[in-house]
């Protein structure tokens, strides 16, 4: 049976649930709030078949806790949510930084500030980015294009998460989490009995010393040591980069765009190609790292660059400090409540590759 | 407290002249061997040593994780030998469940004061009672926030003073003191809850049956167990330690009455409320 199994034609909520089931997840911490109901619906379930534990919690506050609880466990543990729930959660997603807890946590990004509306956005790239909540810290961000991606990242998710004891965010938007499309599942994974048995709690046993899992550090010199400890982690990190380069080779100008707008750019950046215009897209998958040394190596050829984004500007920020040493970087934003379509992506293309 | 064993099997101190002299009253083995940093005559040392003295007893410590909270009592992992995990300030209840979920064979137990448990924490503590969580938490009352200096907390007295209420607590403006045992005892999933006091040895033996059964009614697999434990903290209540176990006395017990708020061992509603219903999914 080594192989693929017959295609599926599912949500890209229900392709991540798919696929953290796949990695082997077994417990799960939800909480509803729009676009990512599919998820919790689907695991409430599924972890039930799966011989794991499914949670409603009181809150995304308790959610995000308890995912900490079980994953100081060392056991393959999820939660996901959406923009307003993101902001709950950030309080545990700090201390399981600073704890060093592997967790994978699911943001299907929606229309904010506050209240927002229900549909796609990106305004939560520099929380997601940037760590989230308080203290120094970073979250491995995987940014998925369809649902074969949010399939795909999520089985990996879990095996980065244990690789660096940190927590991963997969960030999706309204658009990949109830856009319906075909996604091919993978063998599911055999996860090692022992994961994480060098640091997991599951008791002493009475055979060795006990273990505490925390982020308080008052001795002289300890919290500066933790810092240091993670800045190298988040160092090591780096390696992992990933991203899509599409026509990019001979493009004068290059559209940087990640998640559903990547792929919506992509679509314009083809019809424009068709009609000879020399423009490529770069398309990160992975946030945080961000892909900035191949953005670099971009600029250093002469390329121009448009970011696209559906927010007022943020990754703008990161593609700006890649590229600084050659180019800038012009900017075309969506504001959150717009939905964008190809079409409307041409014009500010040929403007920016008109340029100067 | 626990000397039986120690009389059966006396050690000999290292350091004795006597070779003949015997132990008599020693650290449950499962307290790690360090001064606490508690102040004088703080009664975090005594519900340490309780816990301690059971885990010993019930053969616990080895299947034990621990969530420790914020507060004072953070450093629970520094003197008493088992697995723990530091909860967010409030969120303890929550993390132990995802402990509990994740390793459903160890015995897990949250430690939290009551700034922790009844203010911040107040969601996640009747969650967890309500859902009927495999846990035991131990709820240390000393009505004031001890570590960051001596705040009003859900459960000051009323006319109480605090840094954050100087002219004392007033009803119509700070509203009154919270009641926890009392509040968990009327959620579904809770099979014990009770409520103990450290002020005397009476008390103290008391309390560390209260929180026997409470560890039994988790070890049964029967559903959520709390013990509240009236405390003193001499240093925030600008009293001596006589004078702060007299307060207990004479002014926490009347408003926080002693004694078993809920155990459905006893009153044969445990099955009927505990286990889950058949057909139920």
């Amino acid at each position: 049976m080594a192989g693929k199994k017959d295609k599926l034609f599912v949500k890209g909520n229900e392709a991540i649930a798919m696929g953290a089931l796949a990695a082997g997840c077994k417990c799960f911490f939800g909480y509803p709030i729009t676009p990512q109901n599919d998820i919790p619906e689907f695991m409430s379930k599924a972890m039930v078949d799966a011989g794991g534990e499914f949670v409603q919690a009181e809150s995304e506050v308790a959610a995000a806790n308890m995912l900490l609880g079980a994953g100081a466990c060392g056991i393959r543990a999820m939660t996901s949510s959406s923009s307003p729930g993101m902001s709950l959660k950030q309080e545990a997603i700090s201390y399981m930084a600073g704890s060093e807890i592997p967790a994978v946590i699911v943001n299907m990004n929606r229309g904010g500030p506050g209240l927002g509306d229900i549909g796609p956005a990106q305004g939560d790239y520099y929380q997601s980015t940037r760590g989230g909540g308080h203290g120094d810290y970073r979250l491995l961000v995987l940014a998925p294009a369809s649902a074969q991606e949010a399939y795909d990242m999520t089985f990996e998710a879990f095996d980065l998460a244990f690789r660096y004891k940190n927590p991963v965010l997969i960030l999706g938007d309204a658009i990949i989490g109830q856009m319906k499309e075909p996604i091919t599942p993978r063998e599911p994974k055999a996860v090692d009995p022992n994961e994480g048995g060098e640091w997991r709690l599951e008791s002493t046993g009475g055979k060795r010393d006990h273990r505490i899992i925390k982020s308080l550090f008052l001795m002289d010199g300890e919290l500066a040591g933790q810092n240091k400890k993670l800045q190298a982690k988040y160092d090591n990190m780096q390696k992992f980069v990933d991203f899509e380069s599409y026509e990019t080779k001979d493009a004068e100008l290059i559209v940087v765009a990640y998640g559903s707008i990547g792929r919506i750019a992509k679509n314009a950046v083809r019809a424009l190609r068709k009609k000879g215009k020399k423009v490529g897209l770069f398309r990160p998958k992975t946030l945080y790292p961000f892909p900035s040394v191949a953005l670099d190596k971009l600029a250093k050829e002469g390329k121009r660059f448009l970011t696209i984004e559906h927010n007022l500007g943020q990754m703008v920020d990161d593609v700006r400090l890649a590229v600084r040493k050659h180019a800038d970087s012009a900017l075309f934003c969506v504001y959150p409540g717009n939905m964008p379509s190809p079409d409307d992506f041409e014009a500010p293309i040929l403007k920016a590759l008109k340029g100067k | 407290m626990t000397t039986k064993a120690k009389a059966v099997a006396p050690k000999v101190a290292a350091n004795t002249a006597s070779e003949t002299e015997e132990l008599v009253f020693d650290r449950p083995e499962s307290m790690v061997d360090r001064a606490t940093h508690y102040c004088p005559g703080c009664h975090h040392g005594i519900a340490h040593r309780l816990v301690a003295e059971l885990l010993d007893e019930m053969d616990l410590t080895k299947k034990t994780i621990a969530v420790s909270s914020i507060g004072c009592s953070v450093f629970l992992y520094n003197y008493i030998d088992v697995d723990t995990v530091e909860a967010p300030h409030g969120r303890a209840p929550a993390v132990a469940t995802g402990v509990k979920r994740a390793r459903g064979d160890k015995f897990v137990f949250t430690y939290q004061g009551d700034g922790d448990l009844a203010s911040i924490g107040m969601a996640e503590i009747m969650h967890a009672a309500n859902r009927g969580e495999r846990l035991t938490v131990v709820f240390v009352n000393n009505t004031v926030y001890g570590m960051t200096g001596g705040q009003m907390a859900p459960t000051t007295l009323i006319g109480q003073k605090t840094t954050t209420c100087p002219g004392g607590r007033c009803k119509d403006r700070e509203g009154s003191p919270i009641r926890m045992s009392e509040i968990i005892a009327q959620l579904g999933g809770v099979v014990f809850a009770a409520r103990g006091s450290l002020d005397s040895v009476k008390n103290i033996r008391q309390a560390k049956k209260y929180l026997k059964k409470a560890f039994e009614v988790q070890e049964q697999g029967l559903g959520f167990s709390f013990v509240e434990l009236l405390s003193g903290c001499p240093t925030n209540w600008r009293m001596t330690p006589l004078a702060a176990n007299k307060r207990i006395t004479e002014e926490m017990i009347p408003y926080f009455p002693l004694g078993v708020y809920r155990d459905s061992t006893a009153d044969g509603t445990c099955g009927s409320l505990v286990a889950p219903a058949e057909g139920g999914k």
